[in-house]
């Protein structure tokens, strides 16, 4: 296997929106490589739908203070309030700078940014939904994505794409480098380097159904956990309420921004018994509970798993009547069919294209669909990863975007704001990256630099088990399905961890067929399976681990919230097949928790 | 149903020759044609390469031809095809490895035309003000997932691969119609050179194979009669 190596100052795992910021601002002083497994356009980025959230106030009054309260809210408190301030202060500024770089968001009549309601997101006066959400059509994501692409190719950042990150390097606890698997060629690469931002994103891939793209596997927080790093918060996954049923396809909280409602197979609005002033937009783990009752209960559609989401401009109109809903003007708000056409253009493409049905002629049919990992790799403010609970950093390891945990999001994200996290972390993470390689030595690289990937690699290309990478990927999905979802109990999360157990010893007698080294996708997917495994392993771990119910983590036999005991952060290690658990106290700055009701 | 799946393989390495692999499946009528390919892959032959991400036509990684048409793997059902399904790489482009081919031409292409929003004033302190009516403008090309479908669909790019191609136009005209940018000129001056917008002979296989329903041919019709007139209206 042919090793080749660079040297940089600083090496970003991941070219989506938190990695390209971080590249930007990092590439602005330092010299900056962006290692990607792939192109980075292919992000998932680009999947955001609805938008990002910035108290602009452009449409109605709004502060940054409601955004974060909000915030702080939606996470059912587990969020540390000092990132969430920060980030919810940033917002606008970071949503301008956007703009400035060329973000075409979508206008109001008078030429700025428009903004659309979305969950959780409130008038705090009012407790009624607030026009936050800065949105470009239906494919907020999408722009931001494409535009911080385009700038990082201005400034001339190096880009290695289609190259899988396998290992990162220490030197006395130390980031020295990261070593990459090119797809292309098969060959290893050592990037030396004073520092290492990674923003690889989720790992929706756990579950069967999900919004989350088939390279969303989670390698290098799980690449942390062998090198006896930790992760946080990792019983918290979110599952956004519409996913298009069986597919899991993302239909954006935008759609209820838009005035779309939730029906049951009585046609009734159920939203309305769980939350009786938001309604449809409450917050997602609300929401999703919600409709996991309704079909538990016998009415989802036809008896069957999923309710159906009406955004017919009859419907629309309907229930704006009865909601009093008004335009900014104080006009009664009414939608015809051009303008939800013109909003929600590729929500409208998908429900045809995978359903066969027109939104505006049909409802939608809609389940629960894995979407967010509010957990993950724990950093400081400065985004900084830290290897315990007393906040110990790791010089030149940095973390942003869906795969830190900083916490911002703490048990619940809320619509909106994982846009927003990318680009107000990614920039802190660059930012602080690029200060630190000024003064910061380049390490030495370990003598066994690539042993441990080399093995893997081996490992996986000569395995004779005869087990299939197929068949254990889905056993996995169908367990964490079952067991670790919107609703647990302690028999469930155990028989869950005895399956993945059993998963992991088979996964070392996988074999694959390929044996090139060009484009070698079946191993690269052999090793994400490893990957997947491990992180499925500690987030069932950490749901068992918790007996309370929070935000997305409800456990049946333990319905309530528990603040005195459960108000902190799960830490999790995972080493030579034995886990350790620690915990950090939640920051508390200006909201005591109170009992959460939308 | 039961679809035959005929593939198109080839990898070069131990000197292999291109060839094509066929696989009779049981699939439902709504499966995706990269639902297919991943059974193959996962049950019939793991070394079937294809590139792929997001799995809902939005990241543009799996732009291949599908029974002659360029179109993404993840966007394609089955029932729309019927019972005999012949997949093969997108043309124009060196083949990798079966369904793989070399992007790089590609994006060299999109380079080229400056894809980057520029405009050298101090920026305001909140947004620039673009009215609705100025947005709407460049609204259909702000849409490209870079897919390469239309290219590769272009009878001039497979005859000159030096022809920058109905993509790299179609994100300068993200740019040239975009009021807050201040590049116009640069970028059709770009456009206006032998590799660029003058080679289009409107066979308008571009805009029947975009995927995002792009308006390609009259993007590029709209960037012509910007070079000649120097009207961005």
């Amino acid at each position: 296997m042919q090793v080749h190596t660079h040297t940089y100052d600083v090496v970003v795992i991941g070219g989506g929106g938190a990695g390209l910021m971080a590249a930007l601002y990092a590439s602005k002083s330092a010299k900056t490589a962006v290692v990607s497994k792939l192109y980075p356009t292919r992000s998932h980025t680009g999947a955001a739908q609805g938008g990002i959230g910035a108290a602009l106030g452009n449409l109605e009054e709004d502060h940054p203070e409601w955004h974060a309260f909000d915030t702080a809210k939606g996470s059912d408190y587990l969020g540390d309030q000092d990132a969430i301030e920060f980030m919810c202060y940033q917002a606008p500024e970071i949503v301008y700078e956007l703009e400035h770089m060329g973000v075409p968001f979508d206008r109001t009549p008078d030429g700025k940014i428009a903004q659309r309601p979305f969950g959780g997101h409130t008038n705090n006066k009012t407790g009624k939904p607030v026009r936050r959400a800065c949105h470009a059509a239906d494919r907020t994501g999408h722009m931001i994505l494409q535009t911080l692409y385009q700038q990082n190719l201005r400034q001339g950042t190096h880009f290695y794409n289609e190259f899988y990150v396998t290992d990162i390097l220490f030197h006395e606890g130390r980031v020295a480098g990261v070593v990459a698997y090119e797809l292309a060629t098969g060959d290893l690469h050592v990037f030396r380097t004073k520092a290492a931002i990674i923003a690889t994103g989720g790992w929706g891939q756990l579950w069967e159904v999900t919004s989350n793209a088939k390279t969303l596997t989670g390698d290098l927080p799980a690449v942390l956990l062998r090198r006896g790093l930790p992760l946080e918060d990792m019983e918290f996954f979110q599952f956004h309420p519409t996913g298009i049923f069986k597919l899991g396809i993302l239909i954006t909280e935008g759609v209820r921004g838009e005035g779309g409602v939730l029906i049951n197979d009585l046609g009734e609005r159920f939203m309305e018994k769980y939350a009786p002033t938001v309604k449809d937009l409450a917050s997602r783990d609300v929401v999703s509970r919600a409709i996991y009752i309704e079909v538990r209960e016998g009415r989802g559609i036809g008896g069957g798993k999923y309710v159906y989401l009406d955004v017919r401009p009859e419907t629309v109109n309907k229930y704006a009547r009865i909601d009093g809903r008004t335009r900014p003007d104080g006009s009664p708000y009414e939608v015809t069919k051009e303008e939800l056409l013109a909003k929600l253009p590729d929500i409208i493409d998908f429900c045809k294209t995978y359903l066969g049905i027109d939104p505006m002629e049909e409802p939608i049919p809609v389940q629960p669909t894995a979407h967010y990992a509010m957990g993950g790799i724990p950093t400081t403010l400065k985004a900084e990863v830290i290897r315990d609970e007393q906040n110990t950093v790791v010089p030149g390891l940095y973390a942003a975007g869906e795969v830190a945990c900083v916490s911002v999001h703490g048990a619940n994200r809320l619509g909106t704001n994982s846009l927003l996290d990318i680009v107000v972390f990614g920039k802190v993470a660059g930012q602080e990256a690029a200060a630190y390689v000024t003064h910061a030595d380049l390490p030495p690289l370990p003598a066994d630099a690539t042993d441990r990937t080399r093995e893997q690699l081996e490992r996986l290309l000569h395995g004779t088990g005869g087990e299939k990478v197929a068949d254990i990927v889905s056993e996995m999905k169908e367990v964490m399905t079952e067991h670790v979802s919107v609703f647990r109990t302690e028999e469930g999360l155990t028989q869950a961890l005895e399956k993945l157990q059993e998963l992991k010893e088979r996964y070392k007698r996988v074999s694959i067929t390929d044996k090139s080294k060009r484009f070698n996708l079946e191993l690269m997917e052999a090793w994400e399976l490893g990957n997947m495994l491990d992180l499925a392993y500690v987030t069932a771990l950490s749901a068992l681990n918790r007996t309370e119910s929070r935000g997305a983590h409800w456990r049946e036999d333990h319905p309530k919230r528990d603040d005195q005991n459960w108000l902190k952060h799960t830490f999790i290690w995972l080493e030579d097949g034995k886990h350790r658990f620690a915990y950090k106290p939640v920051v508390i700055t200006k909201w005591q928790p109170k009992e959460r009701v939308y | 149903m039961k679809v035959t799946l005929k593939v198109f393989r080839y990898n070069p390495e131990n000197g292999g020759q291109p060839r094509y692999d066929v696989f009779h499946l049981d699939v439902d009528p709504n499966d995706r044609v990269l639902d297919l390919l991943e059974m193959v892959k996962g049950y019939h032959d793991g070394s079937l390469s294809y590139r792929r991400s997001c799995a809902h036509g939005i990241c543009g990684s799996d732009a291949m031809r599908i029974n002659g048409r360029n179109r993404l793997a993840c966007k394609t059902l089955v029932k729309d095809l019927g019972d005999t399904i012949v997949v093969e790489p997108i043309l124009g482009l060196p083949v990798l490895k079966d369904l793989i081919v070399d992007m790089e031409p590609f994006f060299q292409a999109y380079r080229k035309v400056m894809p980057w929003f520029i405009n050298n004033d101090p920026p305001p302190e909140k947004e620039r003000l673009q009215t609705p009516e100025e947005r709407a403008r460049f609204d259909d090309t702000t849409k490209c997932i870079l897919c390469a479908a239309c290219t590769t669909s272009c009878p001039v790019f497979w005859a000159d691969g030096s022809y920058f191609g109905p993509a790299a136009i179609v994100n300068a005209h993200r740019f040239i119609f975009d009021s807050r940018d201040q590049a116009a000129e640069e970028r059709l001056a770009i456009l206006a050179q032998e590799e660029g917008v003058w080679r289009c002979r409107t066979s308008f296989n571009c805009t029947e194979a975009c995927p995002r329903e792009i308006q390609i041919t009259k993007a590029i019709a709209e960037v012509k009669r910007a070079i000649l007139t120097g009207d961005l209206s």
